[in-house]
């Protein structure tokens, strides 16, 4: 059988002598859309950030493609197939727009056709008329199109987005959503942090809630239904 | 007109150019510590122990090999600038998670440690270094006679430090290092090897510190102890400057050797001091330094 694009078992992970995650154990398939649920605090953000490298000591196994990358350093991971989108967005404001495009290298190996800037602008007509101006210019819907749109440059076919729904106006969420959407259709695989469950619930195949660095609750989306009175609760503040 | 307020005008101007001299020193030490500072979040007070060394090693090229003052003003960089690899990578890799004061005294005791071996070989007088041939003499300019020599020295020192301006703030390995110096994480997850690019900047860095040595090399005394007495002005100029500008620190540089220069000649008793009085005043006018930004 074909490896999961990411898996996690067992994982911990520490910021300096804050153990945050305590035993996670996710998989997303191929081309799946997994959405991470969870109050504030919970520790969504840190399970991206494990993925990456970000966080301070990992532990438990972490396979990207089937690799394992618990000793790996954060640049060569990115390589076997990751694009992110932090939280915050993480737009450069020493950079101008163009610079912040360009700045993610083309992977190693490129597991999805890189989209070409071309596309990008034309996709963004936005980003393309703001092209010299600083990163941090551009107003927050702009800079979260920006912030997608540069990984998708990469050739990276597993994308962790962290958030990207957050303090945008409806307008732009549902662009955003329906971008979701033609990506879910090109074949990415996405694993996506949301506040905004009425923004995820139409895209995720699968959810997952996460509560004080563990899995609390995981469900595929034809569930949803059913999950939905304990889904309140665990969302509930 | 001769003269401007009682001093006669080819002496101003000597004053001045020997003010940009010294300006060019400034300017091309604090931008190393200031794209240094910004990428690695250290204080490179080896700095100066290195800018000697590059003096030194112009001079050891000459006297024991026979290499020409052009051969060493390339190599000379490649050498320290390899040292800087092995100080970055077994050294101050180590630090930049510790506080700042570690990595100020690592730095400082790799300047004794280097300072304590040129002194031990070659005592505390200053070793001779001719100027090269082709640059020898001077040009009359009519109003005044231009050493050829230091006319070079400002003229390669100011290409040099606009050509890393133009690389920082116009290419993409540019962008990629302004990146990084504002979130090295990020850099990093997208797949771009930022602990080889921070080794590389501290490479970079030293080295303009080396190629700014073999330009002082035929002006100053080549001695064990010639990068302290400028570090300490040019530590003054990247806090006028700001930390972490490149423009800034290079106008600075300038800037303020011409301040020092014309001080020469205005209040002569004031001129060694004279950096720090500006220093004071603008850390009170604007405490983030001339160019540096608010935090
Ligand atoms: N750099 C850090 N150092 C120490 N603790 C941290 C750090 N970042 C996050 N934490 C802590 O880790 C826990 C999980 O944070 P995380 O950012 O993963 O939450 P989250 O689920 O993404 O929620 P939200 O984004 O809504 O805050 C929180 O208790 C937070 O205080
Ligand atoms: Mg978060």
């Amino acid at each position: 059988m074909e490896s999961p694009a990411i898996e996690l078992s067992d994982v911990h992970a520490w910021y300096g002598e804050s153990h945050i995650l305590h035993g996670i154990s996710l998989s997303v398939q191929k081309g799946q859309v997994l959405t991470l649920l969870g109050r504030n605090g919970a520790g969504r953000t840190t399970t991206l950030r494990a993925i990456m490298g970000l966080t301070g000591e990992r532990r438990g196994s972490i396979k990207v493609h089937g690799v394992e990358t618990i000793g790996m350093p954060t640049h060569t991971i990115a390589h076997l197939g990751l694009g992110y989108c932090p939280e915050e967005r993480g737009i450069f404001a020493s950079l101008t727009t163009e610079e912040n495009l360009r700045l993610p290298p083309l992977l190693s190996t490129p597991r999805s056709t890189p989209m070409s800037e071309e596309a990008i602008y034309t996709m963004f007509p936005n980003l393309a008329e703001r092209r010299q101006s600083p990163g941090t210019r551009l107003s927050g819907g702009e800079q979260q199109m920006l912030a997608v749109a540069r990984i998708l440059r990469t050739g990276a076919d597993i994308l962790l987005l962290d958030e990207i729904s957050e303090g945008l106006a409806p307008v732009i969420v549902q662009a955003l959503a329906r971008m979701i959407t033609t990506l879910k259709a090109q074949g990415f695989t996405i694993l996506m942090v949301e506040q905004n469950f009425r923004f995820a619930a139409p895209l995720a195949d699968y959810f997952i809630v996460v509560e004080h660095g563990e899995v609390a609750l995981s469900f595929p989306a034809v569930e949803l239904a059913t999950k939905q009175a304990e889904l309140d609760v665990l969302l509930s503040v | 007109m001769t003269d401007l307020f009682g001093i006669p005008l080819p002496a101003l101007l000597s004053q001045l150019l020997l003010g940009l001299v010294n300006g060019s020193f400034y300017a091309m030490l604090s931008l190393g510590l200031a794209v240094i500072f910004g990428l690695l979040n250290i204080i490179n007070f080896a700095h100066g122990a290195l800018y000697m060394m590059g003096a030194f090693l112009a001079w050891m090229g000459l006297e024991y090999l026979g290499l020409n003052y052009w051969v060493m003003l390339l190599l000379a960089p490649l050498v320290v600038g390899v040292l800087g690899i092995f100080i970055e990578r077994l050294l101050l890799q180590w630090l930049y998670k510790l506080d700042h004061i570690y990595s100020l005294l690592l730095t400082f005791g790799i300047t004794l440690v280097l300072e304590g071996i040129f002194r031990s070989f070659y005592g505390s007088s200053g070793q001779q270094y001719a100027v090269p041939d082709a640059l020898q003499g001077a040009t009359n300019l009519g109003f005044m006679v231009l050493p050829n020599y230091r006319a070079w020295v400002v003229v390669a020192s100011i290409t040099v430090c606009l050509a890393v301006w133009a690389l920082i703030e116009k290419t993409s390995l540019g962008a990629t290092l302004r990146a990084g110096t504002e979130n090295p994480k990020l850099v990093q997850a997208f797949g771009i090897n930022v602990p080889r690019m921070i080794t590389l900047t501290y490479a970079g860095g030293v080295a303009l510190a080396a190629f700014a040595g073999v330009l002082a090399a035929p002006i100053l005394q080549v001695t064990a102890l010639m990068g302290s007495n400028l570090i300490i002005v040019v530590f003054a100029v990247v806090v006028i400057g700001g930390m972490g500008s490149i423009l800034g620190s290079i106008l600075t540089g300038l800037g303020l050797g011409v301040i020092e220069g014309l001080t020469k000649v205005f209040y002569p008793e004031a001129s060694s001091t004279v950096v720090f009085v500006v220093m004071a005043i603008v850390l009170l006018v604007r405490p983030a330094g001339l160019f540096g930004k608010e935090k």
